[in-house]
């Protein structure tokens, strides 16, 4: 079993759904990335999906994709990021740590180097935005190897043939994308999400978390009645972004337990 | 020896090439592969494709022996194929008009396109204008600034010009954000892009629209010669001129086949645009597998050229197999180099180049010297320098 996939059988047997608050490694500034993993679970995150900065973030919208050019401001990449999570493990062995990002950082390093040292930082899962199933059969071999949960993404236009294929690669949960576009997106249809989820349901056992597009506390309670994990990413890059560095773990902390309330 | 069958059905050239995207777009690039297949040897889509090509366009283009040039040089005879004569003065008119008529098709209303030099920014605003098509073209804000006269172009033929203010504000990251912009407008909007480059299908499609050059050589080299060059040099910043040249003569293996990247301010300082001379590993950006310019945390990095056309770190992925089974090489020239063959062209055969093509020149120039009277190079004059006139006299120190 995978920390993953115990904190949403835990979740489950307390009637709850998972908050996965997403920030960006090294954002603001490299220093502040673990009290801020710390604060944020204290806040109410159930898990936490790290961003790996990378300089041409294609699939995210202008809130990320300065997130990741704060980071490389500090020259923020893969290396920073292990030691991260394994400074945040030495406190807290048991919040999931999913790490997301682009294909060209892990394959600069190689698939097989990437996978031994995720393990060795204790990484739980990791997202690939630009690898399709068809593209990385190898690297989801490798993961699962070192019981790493490999978490695709679906979207409202990925047809019914294609959830199948990968649901047969997918570990730990889905990522169902909320709307047609980048990370921050316009609001979401729920009515639409709500029935593409139920035709994905029928599909698989797997937990199916929702994200792109929860700008609000409102939007999390929607989404997390129609799902199993809500994942807020813009809103928190937002309000990293208007932080300075004597509010950030204050405000960071404040929207996370909004979130948490609407949620539960 | 079997022929020539590149990409297999999932984009790939070897290990190049792929579709290396979020599943948002997935569902759209299947939907254009399926159209392609559906258009690609339809004899409408043929037939119009031809008309515009030779009625809008101006095709065939000529080839021009360049001889007084040849003689200065000295060694092997430089014929130049004519693309600069194309309608908008580039290659990349070819692929525009083939992707337009695809859009029109497929019923889609509104056109996106990238630009470094403005040249298909330019060639993409003026065939939008003429199928009456909503045109946005995303460009770097650093080629906003150096290319003036190609944006000024494009506002008057309709389009809006986006200046991309992220990353390094050049090619690459006006890729980035059409792509942005295709995945939030899917169901509207084509993407036209402009080069070899990005997910299958595009580094097929757009070498296949842009293959009419290659054609069209051996047909016009056997009427004025009898026989083919020695060597086809063409430049490479994406690769879509080079490929369009290069690929009716892959399984001419007699034929050498040179591609031309921009060595910068040269090679040794890192200072470039050339992923393949300067052997830069193998990575994954825009969709596609293929050598680039990046990091050891797999970063993309800065490239340098004098050229807009060429500032680009990766390159088709098409190229990086031909240069893996050595088909084709891949050399590099510096802007210095670059900017002496353009102003020789100038003064000796009365062609203003692009600075793109005057890679190519300069490369040609080199080779001739090494080569027989009798033997024939053919370079892709791929563009027109017009739009460079402000680069080259801010160089030489003039105000115009
Ligand atoms: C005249 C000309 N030649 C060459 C290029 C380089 O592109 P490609 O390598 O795709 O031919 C450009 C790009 O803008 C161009 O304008």
């Amino acid at each position: 079993m995978s920390r993953i996939t115990d904190t949403f059988q835990a979740l489950k047997e307390k009637n709850k759904k998972a908050l996965i608050p997403y920030i960006t490694a090294g954002d603001p500034h490299p220093d502040l990335t673990e009290s801020m993993l710390h604060a944020l679970v204290d806040a109410g995150a159930d898990m936490i999906e790290l961003g790996i900065p990378f300089s041409d973030p294609m699939a995210d919208g202008p809130t990320i994709q300065r997130a990741s050019e704060r980071a490389l401001a500090h020259h923020v990449g893969l290396s920073h990021v292990f030691k991260m999570v394994k400074a945040f493990r030495e406190k807290n062995n048991k919040t999931p740590i999913i790490l997301m990002g682009y294909a060209n950082p892990i394959e600069a390093i190689s698939a097989e180097t990437f996978v031994v040292r995720a393990k060795a930082s204790d990484v739980d899962g990791i997202i690939t935005v630009d690898y399709p199933p068809e593209e990385c059969k190898q690297f989801t071999k490798l993961l699962k190897e070192k019981n790493i949960d490999s978490i695709f993404l679906l979207s409202p236009t990925t047809e019914l043939d294609r959830v199948k294929l990968i649901i047969e690669q997918a570990s730990g949960f889905l990522y169902y994308v909320s709307l047609k576009g980048v990370t921050g997106a316009a609001n979401i249809d729920i009515e639409q999400v709500k029935s593409k989820v139920g035709i994905i349901r029928e599909l698989t056992k797997l937990p199916i978390g929702v994200g792109f597009g929860v700008k609000d506390a409102t939007t999390a309670k929607e989404v997390a009645k129609i799902s199993d994990a809500v994942v807020v990413g813009s809103r928190m890059v937002q309000e990293i972004e208007n932080s300075n560095k004597d509010n950030l773990i204050h405000n960071i902390s404040k929207l996370m337990k909004e979130l948490r309330e609407a949620v539960n | 020896m079997q022929p020539y069958d590149m990409p297999d059905e999932k984009g790939h050239f070897g290990q190049f090439g792929g579709i290396f995207v979020a599943e948002t777009l997935i569902e759209a690039l299947d939907e254009l592969r399926v159209m392609y297949e559906k258009y690609r040897h339809d004899p409408d889509f043929l037939t119009e494709l031809q008309y515009d090509l030779k009625h809008f366009v101006g095709r065939p283009s000529p080839i021009y022996h360049a001889k007084r040039w040849s003689d200065r040089v000295g060694g092997a005879q430089i014929y130049l194929k004519r693309e600069d004569l194309n309608h908008t003065g580039a290659h990349k008119v070819n692929n525009t008009v083939g992707q337009a008529l695809l859009a029109k098709r497929m019923g889609k209303p509104r056109i996106i396109a990238e630009t470094g030099a403005g040249q298909h920014g330019v060639a993409t605003a003026t065939i939008s204008a003429r199928l009456g098509l909503e045109c946005v073209v995303y460009m770097g804000a650093e080629d906003v600034k150096r290319q003036a006269p190609n944006v000024y172009r494009m506002k008057l033929l309709g389009a809006t010009v986006v200046p991309v203010e992220s990353g390094s504000k050049t090619l690459k990251d006006a890729l980035n954000e059409a792509m942005r912009d295709w995945v939030t407008n899917i169901s509207t909007t084509f993407y036209i892009i402009g080069t070899v480059a990005g997910p299958h299908p595009y580094p097929m499609m757009v070498r296949d629209f842009n293959s009419v050059v290659g054609v069209e050589c051996k047909m016009q080299m056997n009427e004025m010669l009898g026989r083919q060059p020695d060597a086809v040099v063409a430049c490479v910043g994406g690769g879509s001129n080079a490929m369009g040249i290069f690929y009716p003569y892959i399984d001419l293996r007699e034929v050498r086949l040179i591609g031309v990247e921009a060595a910068g301010h040269g090679i040794e300082t890192g200072k470039h645009a050339a992923p393949l001379t300067a052997n830069s590993p193998i990575g994954v950006l825009h969709g596609n597998r293929t050598y680039l310019m990046q990091n050891e945390e797999g970063q993309i990095i800065e490239t340098h050229s004098i050229s807009a056309g060429l500032d680009y770190p990766g390159v088709g992925p098409e190229h990086a197999w031909l240069k893996d089974i050595k088909r084709a090489e891949y050399v590099a020239v510096t802007d210095t180099d670059a900017l002496d063959a353009f102003h020789s062209l100038c003064l000796t055969e009365g062609i203003i180049p692009a600075l793109e093509t005057s890679h190519a020149l300069a490369y040609a120039e080199k080779l001739a010297k090494t080569m027989k009277p009798d033997q024939v190079i053919l370079v892709n004059l791929s563009g027109r320098g017009d739009k460079d006139i402000n680069t080259v006299a801010k160089i030489s120190n003039i105000n115009l």
